[in-house]
């Protein structure tokens, strides 16, 4: 489903969590929402999901208002750490709930991933281990089969195995039946190959929007002798500066064409990669991610 | 399986023309689908995708309608050309630009690339 947010506010009292934030979303991708603690990333999802009014500005699914909208609420699956039902309410009963809330329910794939993940039916979900719980969640948001699904940190307490068995569920269900994703996340080393697209927020405002891949290739080191690695960086944005005596490593992130690359080697420059991880720390590090605009490249 | 650190769908791209150049893959043989990459890999399909593309762009695959894409019946040739091209600022000049680092004569650096050439 598509998703259109613009200039969109909400406030709990005085905090502002979601500050004037502007985003499109497309159908049909896999999206990685990533933010640090308290950035705003479960606001954000609540409102896109339909559980929370904004206090101002919109959210479009699909071109409609989704609040109180039952046609559009009944195809949006959204998993955060509380889960549908009550907290005594037995796996089986929360099951049986998402069964009649959702119309695409896929009972016999919720067995399965129930059997793959060992998660006890009898038991009541409050009485559920952090991961047992997670994997409930996992349960809940895949076999809904949603035209949009989300998925809010919903790896909490799950050992490496039981992850990586969700993340080649996740996407074994996109390539039968694409359908819109966002996942958010802090193992962003992990999970940032399935995301075909990341978006990452801040104070509640966008600092980024860009493909994958895209966002891998724009951020660079470069590494040599600090007079020449201020002259090379000279007009581009950047995010960390490093000394070890007299070599000087900056983290810059722009394009970088290969102009840029024959104008590195004439100055005896070493340019490196950066992963997404470290470009993720930098951009949301105290003071960077605190600007008025989006960074350059930002999707409209 | 991937480095975080440069476009997932170059390292595709890359990985399928190593397989191609060293004859893993055969010319006209068919390569897995993108899906079964995304899959095999973990990765999004449309990286998986993406990474095709460059490969129809440059000619090292081509797309049977219906069926899936192919190694194309030149591509072996194109690529160790490509890969010639290359070899001597990518292999040879570090090499040199390190001898001379180490006070290595250029003539021992090559009395020695020839003793290794003679070996059968």
């Amino acid at each position: 489903m598509n998703i259109e947010i613009r200039n969109l506010t909400v406030r709990y009292g005085r905090t502002t969590a979601i500050d004037d934030l502007t985003l499109n979303l497309p159908a049909g991708k896999i999206y990685g929402l990533l933010g640090r603690n308290a950035a705003g990333k479960t606001t954000l999802l609540s409102v896109i999901a339909a559980f929370r009014r904004p206090s101002a500005g919109q959210v479009l699914i699909d071109g409609a208002d989704p609040y109180e909208n039952p046609g559009i609420v009944e195809r949006i699956c959204f998993v955060g750490q509380r889960l549908i039902g009550q907290d005594d309410d037995s796996v089986k009963t929360v099951l049986g709930l998402a069964r009649a809330l959702r119309p695409e329910w896929d009972q016999s794939y919720a067995d399965r991933l129930l059997d793959l993940f060992e998660v006890p039916r009898r038991k009541a979900v409050s009485s559920l281990s952090q991961g047992k719980h997670s994997a409930l969640g996992i349960v809940l948001g895949l076999a809904s089969r949603a035209p949009l699904t989300i998925l809010d940190e919903s790896y909490l307490g799950l050992d490496a195995p039981s992850r990586y068995a969700f993340y080649e569920e996740l996407l074994a269900g996109y390539v039968a039946n694409p359908h819109t994703v966002i996942l958010s996340t802090h193992l962003i080393e992990e999970v940032g190959s399935l995301f075909e697209e990341v978006v990452i927020i801040d104070h509640g405002r966008l600092v980024l929007h860009e493909e994958t891949d895209v966002l891998r290739a724009r951020g660079a080191s470069v590494t040599g002798p600090a007079e020449a690695v201020d002259r090379f960086v000279d007009g581009l944005t950047v995010l960390a500066e490093q000394r070890l005596g007299p070599t000087k490593s900056a983290t810059v992130y722009g394009r970088l064409g290969p102009e840029r690359d024959l104008a590195a080697r004439a100055l005896d420059l070493e340019l490196g990669p950066v992963g997404l991880q470290d470009l993720f720390i930098h951009l949301t590090r105290d003071g960077i991610a605190r600007v008025d605009q989006p960074m350059e490249g930002t999707r409209s | 399986m991937f480095d975080e650190r440069s476009p997932i769908y170059q390292q595709i791209a890359d990985k399928i023309k190593e397989d191609v150049l060293t004859g893993v893959l055969r010319e006209d043989e068919q390569v897995m689908s993108t899906n079964q990459y995304a899959a095999f890999y973990r990765i999004n399909p449309a990286t998986a995708a993406k990474g095709f593309h460059q490969l129809l762009d440059e000619g090292i695959l081509y797309k049977r309608r219906g069926i899936g894409m192919f190694v194309s019946p030149d591509a072996r040739t194109r690529l160790r050309e490509q890969r010639r091209e290359r070899f001597f600022d990518e292999v040879v000049e570090p090499v040199v630009a390190q001898a001379k680092v180490l006070d290595i004569p250029l003539s021992e650096v090559i009395a020695h690339i020839e003793r290794l050439g003679g070996r059968p």
